[in-house]
């Protein structure tokens, strides 16, 4: 099989442009196609190499670890029980647990929804030709870049209790009572890191929904103009069937990565108060380093990965399908 | 003629006005979304008695480096740790994504075809769930607390990352150019270095920028593959300085401050190559 279609193409190659290659041997021995296909093979090597020993093993490693009786003990030792499926049923069914699922799910979709909103309203902004604009808009990406820990203590200082500005500027407003506890207020606490996460995710939403607008083809928008269409007509009738695939993108890509956000909850609350920003993946962490649980935290892990797979299948099935 | 030039002149006028109007509207949308880091700056040249003065003022009556002298005494082995780390991940995930990259984009092979869906994979898990199993690995392999370990680890950030976009962009050189190297007698190999590598420069800068950013802002290696002191990169030094002097914000925010102006720095000077990374790592990988 392998080897036809590379016959196929050298056909090709050979009726298309037989002029370009008289350097080419008229028949390739065996020796010669073997030969190449080693060599292209060795391009993919360390790629493959490197996945098989830095994803796939220690995926492998997380699931056994998963199956057994794993702790600091078993680490120093070197004997860990196999237990099956017990991890996981100890940590389903512990109140941390879905306390964290639960909150992962509303830290999750309380994230996504402004963020895209936000990022779109942007990209719609600056579809608008002006000075500047590309400057702007490339300086607008700089949250994103920054490194998660920088934004998560700078959020947690912008959340400051005593003297935090958002704590003055709403207190000043009589909105919140003065020095109003953002991250010790269970609630609140999760509210104040889906703020920092969706600050961080509005530049990629803008970008990408930006160059989504893009490759819009500006004719569409000439000829409804002609037909009287207004502009939310527009938009609702030409851009949003147009941008379904990059919206889908943008929202998958979204859910799979604020889906495993650890730096910001872990810097800005560390999963508190009384676990009331625990994550999904925070709890991971927590099982494995705090409690030193490594069975159960990497049953967790597990877990986290899972769903990212379900996601990603449910996504692949709806993109597949042809637009209606 | 004369009316017609000065109606010429009124809609120009016009579009340069509502030209004006979207800049200032859009210097205000930015300087919004931008405000958070201008105060991280503000109080990094703030005294310690100034950053608590309530109302804050919104620019600071003096500028003091008294934040940044103590950042500093503490923290260049730190983002000396963080350079070597960031730059090891550069080179790495570099010598190992580029090829790859011009493979996925010129050979049809059945292999390929696993690679790519091998590579949609690992994007999709969580950092999170590969610390757990990397510790253990890394401890048995005595890669704990070490810059290669590091290095090791922090590329599983960027090599897929890399592969696509790299791929991306050496699809759009046509492998026509490859096949004319041929003439000379070189092998693949040699048509890679000699032909695709040269053109492919601005592909390559933008994975390594990528690269670098992300090995630059890891967190939770650094955190977890770490069990002492001895190597601490700046992102897990902040988090360290902020638990020890969580009352001295402006020093905080000096050591922020610090850690961010790699992103700043990369952003001014190769902005165009990050639009670029952002959009097809995403739309087209």
């Amino acid at each position: 099989m392998l080897s036809k279609r590379l016959r196929g193409r050298d056909v090709q190659v050979a009726v298309l442009k037989p002029e370009r290659a008289p350097w080419r041997p008229a028949r390739r021995s065996f020796g010669y196609k073997r030969t190449r296909l080693l060599l292209r093979v060795s391009f993919l090597l360390p790629a493959m190499l490197y996945i098989v020993f830095f994803f796939g093993y220690p995926l492998y490693y997380s699931v056994s670890v998963s199956l057994q009786h794993y702790d600091l003990y078993a680490e120093i030792t070197g004997q860990a029980a196999f237990i099956g499926l017990k991890n996981y049923v100890i940590d389903v069914g512990d109140v941390v647990f879905s306390q964290a699922a639960l909150q992962t799910l509303v830290f999750t979709v309380c994230s996504i929804i402004p963020q895209f909103l936000l990022g779109l309203g942007l990209a719609l902004f600056f579809q608008r030709h002006f000075p500047l604009n590309r400057f702007l808009r490339s300086l607008m990406l700089l949250p994103w870049l920054l490194p998660l820990v920088v934004s998560g203590t700078l959020w947690r200082w912008l959340f400051d209790q005593t003297n935090g500005v958002i704590d003055q500027v709403l207190a000043s407003l009589h909105l919140i009572p003065a020095h109003f506890g953002w991250l010790t207020t269970p609630g609140w606490a999760l509210a104040a890191v889906a703020i920092a996460n969706i600050w961080i995710g509005i530049p990629f939403n803008m970008v990408l929904l930006y160059s989504g607008l893009q490759g819009i083809d500006k004719e569409f928008y000439e000829a409804a103009a002609i037909d009287g269409a207004g502009i939310w007509q527009r938009f609702r009738h030409i851009t949003l069937p147009l941008l379904r695939p990059v919206i889908g993108i943008v929202l998958i890509l979204g859910l799979i990565y604020t889906l495993k956000i650890f730096d910001i909850i872990y810097v800005m609350t560390n999963g508190g108060p009384a676990n009331a920003t625990q994550t999904l993946a925070t709890w991971s962490y927590n099982l494995s380093f705090t409690q030193q649980l490594f069975g159960q935290g990497a049953a967790v892990g597990n877990i986290i990965l899972l769903i990212s797979l379900i996601i990603a299948l449910i996504y692949l099935k709806w993109s597949w399908r042809p637009a209606s | 003629m004369q009316s017609q030039l000065t109606e010429r002149a009124r809609t120009q006028r016009q579009i340069s006005l509502k030209a004006l109007a979207l800049t200032l509207i859009g210097l205000v949308l930015t300087m919004a979304l931008l405000f958070p880091l201008y105060w991280m700056v503000i109080s990094s040249l703030e005294t310690n008695q100034e950053i608590f003065r309530i109302p804050a003022p919104l620019v600071p009556a003096q500028i003091t480096f008294s934040g940044y002298m103590s950042a500093f005494t503490t923290q260049i082995p730190n983002l000396v740790t963080s350079l070597i780390i960031a730059l090891g991940t550069v080179v790495l995930s570099l010598l190992i994504a580029t090829p790859a990259a011009y493979a996925l984009a010129h050979f049809r092979m059945r292999l390929t075809v696993v690679v790519v869906f091998a590579l949609l994979l690992t994007q999709m898990i969580p950092t999170v769930t590969l610390s757990t199993p990397m510790f253990l690995i890394f401890n048995k392999l005595y890669l704990l607390n070490s810059y290669f370990g590091l290095i090791l680890a922090d590329s599983t950030y960027a090599v897929p990352f890399d592969i696509l976009i790299m791929s991306a962009y050496f699809q759009s050189l046509p492998y026509e150019l490859v096949e004319a190297a041929f003439v000379d007698g070189t092998n693949e190999w040699g048509a890679f270095l000699r032909v695709m590598l040269p053109l492919g420069a601005a592909g390559i800068i933008t994975a390594g920028l990528f690269a670098f950013l992300y090995a630059w802002g890891d967190f939770l290696y650094a955190l977890t593959l770490t069990t002492t002191n001895t190597i601490q990169p700046i992102s897990l030094s902040i988090y360290n300085y902020l638990g020890q002097y969580e009352s001295q914000w402006n020093g905080v925010m000096a050591v922020a401050t610090l850690s961010a102006i790699p992103a700043a720095l990369l952003l001014i000077f190769f902005q165009r190559y990050i639009t670029a990374g952002v959009t097809s790592g995403a739309l087209k990988g």
